[in-house]
């Protein structure tokens, strides 16, 4: 079967118009697993991460600099350094594994076609001597090898739909604001319909009005087009914007998954309760607090729980390390969940 | 003005000239223009605006960074001539300087040892003294123990310890007051508020007055007594923090807040209201309220030509708005 679908590329059109199944799973990651070699060791960024993502649902993967987001995000795009120790893991994208295809495959078959990526500070990745418009249809251009005016049209259908005048097409990137160039590039992950969006950090450079649009246009893209979302950031007030389900990483491992009602309410590993409790809120009084202590090192993380020696409830168990236990809806890696 | 105010700001200007060819002049980019301000000796504020609005600048021409083109400042009860050199070196001496971005403020081949060094090298303190000044500081920051950290380069450290090495460098000189450019934005929402709690204990202990300019009102809002909504040049509402969060009178405050997310999990099914359109150009700027053209509550006729002058509607809460007339 892999065979049949290989020389053959979907037309363009009929990529933009076939639904696709509404239900069921985009993304299914189990124990996925990055590690760098470093000069000082290896540096285990990303360790045992499982997690699914279903049809239309948003995710938003949190935590603090460090804790292996990103590398979470270029570990599912396999988009690698050089230095990389291990990387195993299984990531079923629409029920394929894609860790099993080959790099040529991947890129043209995974990477902008079924999983787009807007990266951080992207706004400032636009070419400066190419126009908008070319730019956001270049991946049809290039890699369907559709006709220029197609994969014109199909632009401007993406330039609405993320809310920039079509007029914008023909002008070059410094013409443009940051906040519409931030929307070109949404245009431009966009464009191929892919089943599935890394959004990383892709307001934190923005002002909070432009945020605040940026957010409003990505939720009419969410209900309008059906697509997933995978939000990666480390501003907490923002993220709820978007998210329906949260993964709370730490450390470089996954600490919690809930859904949003549950996350941002009443979060249930200790680390995801001080996070919650450190974020300043405007409208509700509240003063926020400060975690005590640093993340470990990824080189040589303690053994047990990581977040034992800042935590405030710890206790004799948290010398072992512990299992993601289910918790109602809820996943988390803390021994206080453990049914006795 | 009254003997406890430290800085007295009355219709300050900065302007930059653009020039063409390097001397034809194309007029000008007025980044402060007419901002009127008292800050009381120990007191804390916020300016709050969107990047553009000219908070930053603002913030350097109250270090001498920049020169005002007109306008007059008084600072602990020294007129400061932005023309005389004496004036802002004096100046300078008087005020530390937060920046933004820990990393790139600190140089990186440069030790913690001499990089609080050389503020007092440059500014001629006894060598005796020097030493002695430098373990306060750190001190005073909690870099503790402080021999451990003396020796360290900046990469060394963690972004939250890299920013108390800056909060420690704008205390060496013992400044009257504090200018914080968005200080936390770069750091973690954990170490954040760490960072903050600090720098509102310095400011207790010394009595300092600490200005911050940020776009994220929530996360200072402890920490300051007055906010003042900067927008598009001018400074349109001045208030107590409390006074601006609960109760906000300047139509852009009040779409500005609005578009400040809580972390809740209703905001998914929430679209929220943004103004059309962007601030203005500010080498040309729109006649009457700068705000005019996007405000959902103008007033025909009389917002789009004339400016509004400062109203006080209530007891310190003053804002330039045609609505409180």
């Amino acid at each position: 079967m892999r065979r049949n679908t290989r020389g053959q590329k979907p037309a363009i059109a009929e990529r933009g118009r076939s639904p696709g199944p509404t239900e069921g799973l985009v993304l299914k990651v189990e124990d996925l697993t990055l590690y760098f070699r470093a000069t000082a060791g290896v540096v285990r960024a990303v360790e045992g991460v499982s997690f699914e993502l279903a049809r239309g649902r948003s995710l938003a993967v949190l935590g603090e600099s460090g804790c292996g987001k990103t590398s979470l995000a270029r570990a599912i795009l396999r988009l690698l350094p050089r230095n990389v120790h291990t990387y195993r893991g299984t990531v079923l994208l629409n029920r394929t594994d894609i860790m099993e295809l080959s790099d040529e495959r991947f890129r043209r078959d995974v990477r902008w076609n079924q999983i787009s990526l807007v990266s951080q500070a992207a706004m400032n990745s636009l070419n400066p001597v190419l126009k908008v418009g070319f730019q956001v249809a270049e991946p049809l251009l290039l890699d369907h090898r559709a006709k220029t005016r197609e994969a014109y049209e199909r632009a401007r259908e993406v330039f609405d739909v993320v809310g920039i005048p079509t007029a914008f097409m023909d002008r070059y990137a410094f013409e443009l604001s940051g906040g519409m160039r931030q929307r070109a590039i949404i245009a431009m992950a966009l464009i191929t319909n892919p089943s599935l969006i890394i959004l990383d950090e892709p307001t934190s450079a923005l002002d909070v009005l432009t945020q605040a649009s940026i957010m409003n246009a990505l939720k009419k893209i969410k209900q309008e087009l059906g697509l997933s979302f995978m939000l990666i950031t480390h501003d907490i007030a923002t993220s709820s914007e978007l998210a329906d389900d949260v993964l709370c990483m730490y450390a470089g491992q996954l600490v919690e998954q809930s859904n949003a009602e549950r996350f941002f309410r009443e979060p249930l590993h200790p680390y995801a309760q001080k996070l919650m409790a450190s974020v300043p809120t405007l409208h509700v009084e509240k003063k926020p607090e400060f975690i005590p202590g640093q993340p470990p090192s990824l080189l040589n993380p303690p053994a047990g729980c990581r977040f034992a020696p800042r935590c405030h409830k710890r206790f004799g168990h948290c010398q072992e390390e512990p299992p993601l236990f289910t918790h109602g809806d809820s996943k988390v890696k803390c021994w206080l969940y453990e049914k006795s | 003005m009254d003997n406890n105010s430290l800085i007295s700001v009355k219709d300050l200007r900065t302007w930059f000239e653009l020039k063409r060819w390097g001397f034809i002049s194309m007029g000008f980019v007025k980044a402060l223009d007419g901002v009127t301000f008292d800050l009381k000796k120990g007191e804390a504020i916020t300016v709050v605006g969107e990047s553009g609005s000219g908070k930053t600048t603002l913030l350097r021409t109250l270090l001498g960074l920049a020169r005002a083109t007109a306008g007059e400042m008084i600072f602990s009860g020294r007129k400061i001539d932005s023309s005389d050199e004496r004036d802002i070196q004096w100046l300078r001496r008087q005020v530390g300087f937060v920046q933004q971005d820990p990393y790139g403020a600190l140089p990186p081949f440069m030790n913690v040892y001499r990089i609080l060094k050389e503020p007092l090298v440059v500014n001629k303190l006894p060598a005796e003294e020097r030493e002695q000044r430098i373990r306060e500081s750190l001190e005073e920051v909690r870099l503790i123990p402080i021999d451990d950290f003396l020796t360290k380069f900046p990469h060394m450290l963690s972004g939250g310890q890299q920013q108390r090495v800056v909060v420690a460098r704008a205390l060496l000189l013992r400044p009257m007051l504090i200018a914080a450019d968005e200080p936390v934005s770069m750091l973690d929402a954990s170490v954040r508020v760490e960072i903050l709690e600090l720098m509102g204990k310095i400011q207790k202990d010394y009595d300092l007055s600490v200005i911050y300019v940020t776009h994220d009102l929530s996360s200072v809002r402890y920490f300051s007594h007055r906010a003042f909504v900067m927008y598009a040049a001018k400074l349109v509402e001045k208030a107590d923090v409390k006074d601006i969060v609960q109760n906000p009178l300047h139509p852009y405050t009040v779409t500005l807040l609005k578009a400040i997310p809580d972390p809740e999990p209703e905001n998914v099914a929430r679209f929220r209201d943004i103004p059309p359109g962007e601030p203005p150009s500010l080498i040309n700027p729109p006649d009457g309220c700068r705000f005019h053209p996007r405000c959902p509550r103008i007033i025909k006729g009389l917002c789009d030509t004339e400016q509004p002058p400062e109203f006080q509607p209530a007891p310190d809460h003053f804002v330039e708005c045609w609505l409180y007339k």
